[in-house]
């Protein structure tokens, strides 16, 4: 049974059809693993009878040979999506008890396609961390291990449970979000595929709001067609997200045909930061010699603003935070802490319900769109963020995708840097940038650090070419054959 | 601005300041920002959506609706429509505003300036500016009443689109405000975008007043929220001006501070428990994208306007040569408008078949008969049992000499009673004008054969015994004879 765990999602898809194994066997396997691995704490809820009664149905369907894109494929949900009827906590106490009366669009996608939900993954507290120790269930524990040393690692953030879930094999892929780099550097960490698509290809529609303009659905899991086939299903139109934009969703597969001859890739000179680890500096120039192999033409580029996108990005996202959780006041759901007065129990319900880090971005969201300050800081962070818009506009002219490191480190031990936060939000420094301009990235594994664990290359591509970033992103992973597990 | 304006103080004059923003609930079946229902008096929270409990990972999307209303509201106002608007957050926390924030325009609202035409009592006209038209959502309603210790919270309103429309301060006297307010609430009744029922809250109205000495600049000024009749605005700013006038001239300065009115003492008092300056935090909503709009579209939602009071007043004296003050009477509201056309237009059934009616009878039929009818019985022009065609008919048949005008008064009283037609009640009753020469000779023949010394007395040149003859006759025909052809006859028949 543990070789169902190992297949790919593709591998495993393919298998169903071929009915080299049942969809009720492939579910049974990674509820398994799922138990098998609850040391590393990566799920919230496991939801193993959801898991039986959707293999059911797509043994059902996979008799009659009307297998959906998906169909019979277990994976897990970050618990920001909202999933009817199942616990959705978006990893804080205060949405405690909290079972939504309605499917999140995503998910609800997922299902349509036939995939089978394990269980709900934990996470950063409202995706507000880059190492997953800021949720209120507990920090997650990375199935991976530093070279000769036991202590336990993050798996990143804030979609650490799914990372660590895909990575122990526990699921064959999982949802996360990404809002500065919550898929791509949790993905980079563990050793697996991460995809943040386009703003405005996933619907966000019942997803815990963090940052609205920034916050982005996305497929996480072992191969760049894994990631591929997933997004196919995830993405598409929703006229209940007003962001979300109106454009057919491509077969994504197909895009991946090996063939990236004469295709550009910038890299940009200002992504060389200062004290960076020259083996990440190494893996980038070895990523740069694996394309060229493979018939890339590299084109040196300017992002030249690439310097204000972590501040501002600590602007906007905190902004919108702190009017996106005003919403948490124990009046009609989740937490209620009673008090004298309705501000008291305001008061309480919020001081019990959030997080340090949650409350730290709430207050910084409230300071930055005070009177006074606005123009300073928020409206300046809005300018900066067209900027950076335009620097990306530009490169693309020279440019068709962006190859970079996904982050400037590999996965740190659970416990450190928790005391500096401008070092943990330091993590993001190569992701946000997309997301300030709403681009589509890709982290693929590709080799291991001198500390034996895993470091990741990112791919940028255009607004909406999603295709040329996986067909670039797929060429990358064959060069890189990573084989590496936990 | 004339002195009448001015309010005399102890110390002197003082010319009070007005400038009202007035909430007005656009006509909607659904929710600005969700499908939710929007019915008046439905059971607490039966009309709330997802969106509208502020669920988590619930977004809004824009009514396309409202949006169109809210355009034809700001095209009826003669307003800049601006193509290019934005939503923003206003953040505050309060229970029943579920979200922590309430979606709103702040910076760049759908419609910019325009302007509004007062009708003042003494007939005349003034103009007084629209700042600006934006689009908001409603809040809940907090309900401190159903629970000793508790309150409820009833969230049908959460969400419900409103217009706020905010006027310059231009306004000099509590009856400009009221006049402000009736010409804003025709306006909209006209276009259909807000039934303007100040009862049941569907049009709000903050009063900003201040008052200062003429010539110098404004004063601070106090804000009175939530007003909910026209009588209550006048009251309310009759009362603030008078208050904040009282104040300075016994040495004290005025608050910024938002009011309350109270409709039984007539009085504003300061809102407690607001003491904490609100810093609301406002920034574009990124739910939402901007909100764009074509040319194209603004012009096709113009095409669709209709005739407004103002044009309408001024096509009703010129077309059917009314005087200022009745026109403006009938134009008040688009339905009396409508009624008054119709009676003196036909509606084509059967009755005399005429059209081309007079219209300056049909207008003092409808203003001084009908509206006196209506207001004692109670009842709306909506519900006047007497029809426009039925009126239209009674006025032809004075007209066309059928009935007398004061027979056709008695009529129109049994028509408003019955529902029933015209000419049907005057065949019933056998009320038609007796026209007919030989039956009215006979008539006077009979009279003056009663009467021979006063025929005489007449002739012997006592005039005024001509009106006793008149009565005389229309006593005996029962009011029927046509005055005209009475008198020739008598006359001809008194000739010495």
């Amino acid at each position: 049974m543990s070789t169902l765990t190992e297949l790919s999602l593709a591998d495993a898809r393919d298998g169903l059809r071929a009915k080299k194994f049942s969809a009720r066997e492939l579910a049974e396997a990674h509820i398994a693993a799922v138990t098998r691995i609850k040391p590393l704490n990566a799920f919230i809820t496991e939801t193993p009878d959801a898991a039986l009664e959707g293999a059911a149905e797509a043994d059902r369907r996979l008799a009659k040979g009307e297998a959906r894109a998906m169909e019979g494929l277990p994976i897990a949900i970050k618990d920001l999506f909202c999933t009817e009827g199942v616990l959705t906590t978006a990893g804080s106490h205060i949405l405690d008890g909290f079972k939504p009366p309605y499917e999140s669009t995503v998910t609800a996608n997922l299902w349509k396609a036939g995939a089978v939900m394990l269980g709900k993954t934990n996470m950063d507290e409202f995706a507000m961390g880059s190492s997953n120790m800021t949720s209120y269930h507990g920090p997650v524990e990375s199935p991976w291990r530093r070279r000769g040393d036991n202590r336990p690692l993050v798996p990143g953030g804030s979609s650490g449970g799914s990372a660590a879930a895909v990575a122990a094999r526990a699921a064959l892929g999982a949802t996360g979000t990404d809002t500065g780099g919550s898929i791509r550097q949790p993905a980079a960490f563990s050793g697996i595929v991460g995809m943040k698509p386009t703003y405005g290809r996933c619907s966000r529609w019942g997803i815990v709001a963090f940052a609205s303009s920034l916050d982005q659905a996305g497929p996480m899991t072992r191969t760049v067609r894994d990631a591929a086939i997933m997004l196919g299903a995830m993405a598409g139109h929703d006229p209940k997200d007003s962001t979300s934009v109106d454009r057919p969703v491509p077969d994504y597969e197909k895009a991946l045909t090996g063939n990236v001859r004469g295709l550009k890739i910038g890299i940009p000179k200002e992504y060389r930061v200062d004290g960076m680890n020259p083996e990440i500096d190494r893996l980038w120039e070895q990523g740069i010699a694996w394309l060229k192999a493979a018939g890339v033409e590299t084109v040196a580029i300017s992002l030249p603003h690439t310097k204000y996108a972590l501040p501002a990005y600590y602007i906007v996202a905190p902004a919108e935070a702190s009017s996106n959780l005003a919403r948490y006041d124990g009046v009609r759901y989740g937490l209620r802490v009673p008090g004298g007065t309705l501000d008291e129990m305001y008061e309480k319900t919020r001081a019990a319900g959030f997080g340090k880090e949650v409350r730290r971005r709430v207050m910084i969201g409230t300071y930055v769109l005070s009177a006074g300050y606005y123009d300073a800081y928020y409206n300046k962070a809005r300018q900066i963020r067209t900027l950076i818009a335009r620097d990306f506009a530009e490169a693309y002219r020279k440019c068709d995708v962006i190859l970079t490191p996904t982050s400037p480190n590999t996965a740190f031990a659970v416990g450190e840097k928790m005391d500096d936060p401008i070092a943990m939000y330091l993590n993001d420094v190569f992701t946000v940038p997309g997301n300030l301009a709403g681009l589509p990235g890709i982290s693929v594994p590709a080799g291991l650090g001198g500390d034996g664990l895993p470091l990741g290359l990112q791919v940028l591509g255009r607004a909406f070419d999603e295709e040329t970033v996986l067909r670039v992103a797929e060429v990358l992973e064959r060069a890189a054959d990573f084989k590496h597990k936990p | 601005m004339s002195s009448t304006h001015l309010i005399k103080g102890k110390t002197g004059e003082w010319e009070v300041v007005i400038g009202l923003e007035v909430h007005a609930q656009v006509t909607s079946k659904a929710k600005l920002f969700s499908g939710a229902a929007t019915a008046f008096g439905a059971e607490p929270n039966t009309q709330v959506s997802l969106i509208d409990a502020a669920m988590p990972g619930m977004l809004p999307v824009i009514n396309g609706w409202c949006v169109e209303q809210a355009v034809k509201t700001g095209l009826g106002l003669n307003a800049q429509v601006n193509l290019h608007s934005v939503f923003d957050r206003k953040n505050y926390f309060y229970a029943d505003l579920p979200a922590g924030y309430q979606i709103s325009q702040y910076l760049q609202p759908i419609v910019g300036k325009g302007e509004l035409l007062l009708d003042l009592a003494d007939g005349k006209s003034r103009t007084v500016g629209i700042t600006r038209l934006h689009l908001e959502m409603d809040a809940g309603k907090s309900l401190h009443d159903q629970h000793p210790s508790q309150t409820y919270i009833d969230l049908n309103r959460s969400g419900v689109a409103l217009m706020e429309i905010v006027s310059e301060p231009d306004m000099r006297t509590a009856e400009e405000a009221g006049a402000y307010v009736r010409k804003l609430r025709s306006i909209l009744r006209y276009l259909g975008t807000c039934d303007g029922n100040m009862e049941e809250g569907s049009l709000r109205c903050d009063c900003n007043v201040s008052v200062r000495r003429p010539g110098q600049p404004y004063g601070t000024r106090t804000e009175t929220k939530n007003v909910n009749s026209v009588r209550f605005v006048m009251a309310a700013i009759e009362h603030e001006a008078r208050r904040q006038i009282e104040v300075l001239e016994s040495g004290g300065t005025i608050r910024q501070e938002t009011r309350l009115f109270d409709p039984n003492s007539g009085t504003t008092r300061a809102m407690r428990g607001k003491e904490h300056a609100h810093d609301y935090r406002y920034f574009p909503d990124p739910d939402l994208l901007p909100l764009e709009l074509s040319e194209d579209e603004v012009a096709r939602i113009k095409a669709t306007l209709p005739e407004l009071p103002d044009d309408k007043k001024k096509r009703f004296i010129e077309q059917h040569k009314l005087s200022a003050f009745d026109a403006g009477i009938l134009v008040s509201e688009r339905a009396s408008a409508d009624f008054f056309e119709a009676v003196v237009t036909g509606d084509g059934k059967l009755g005399d078949g005429k059209t081309g009616r007079d219209a300056k009878l049909a207008a003092n039929w409808v203003i001084n008969d009908l509206f006196g009818r209506l207001n004692a019985a109670g009842k709306d022009i909506t519900a006047s049992p007497v029809t426009a065609g039925q009126l239209g008919r009674l006025i032809g048949l004075i007209q066309d000499g059928t009935i007398s005008g004061r027979i056709a008064k008695d009529v129109f009283e049994i028509m408003f009673e019955t529902g029933k037609d015209p000419l049907k009640i005057v065949e019933e009753k056998g009320l038609r004008q007796v026209s007919d020469t030989g039956a009215l000779e006979a008539a006077i023949d009979e009279i003056l054969g009663a009467n021979v010394e006063k025929v005489a007395e007449y002739r012997a040149g006592k005039d005024k015994l001509l009106g006793f003859f008149v009565g005389q006759v229309m006593k005996k025909t029962g009011g029927k004879a046509n005055p005209g052809v009475l008198n020739e006859l008598l006359k001809k028949k008194l000739a010495p």
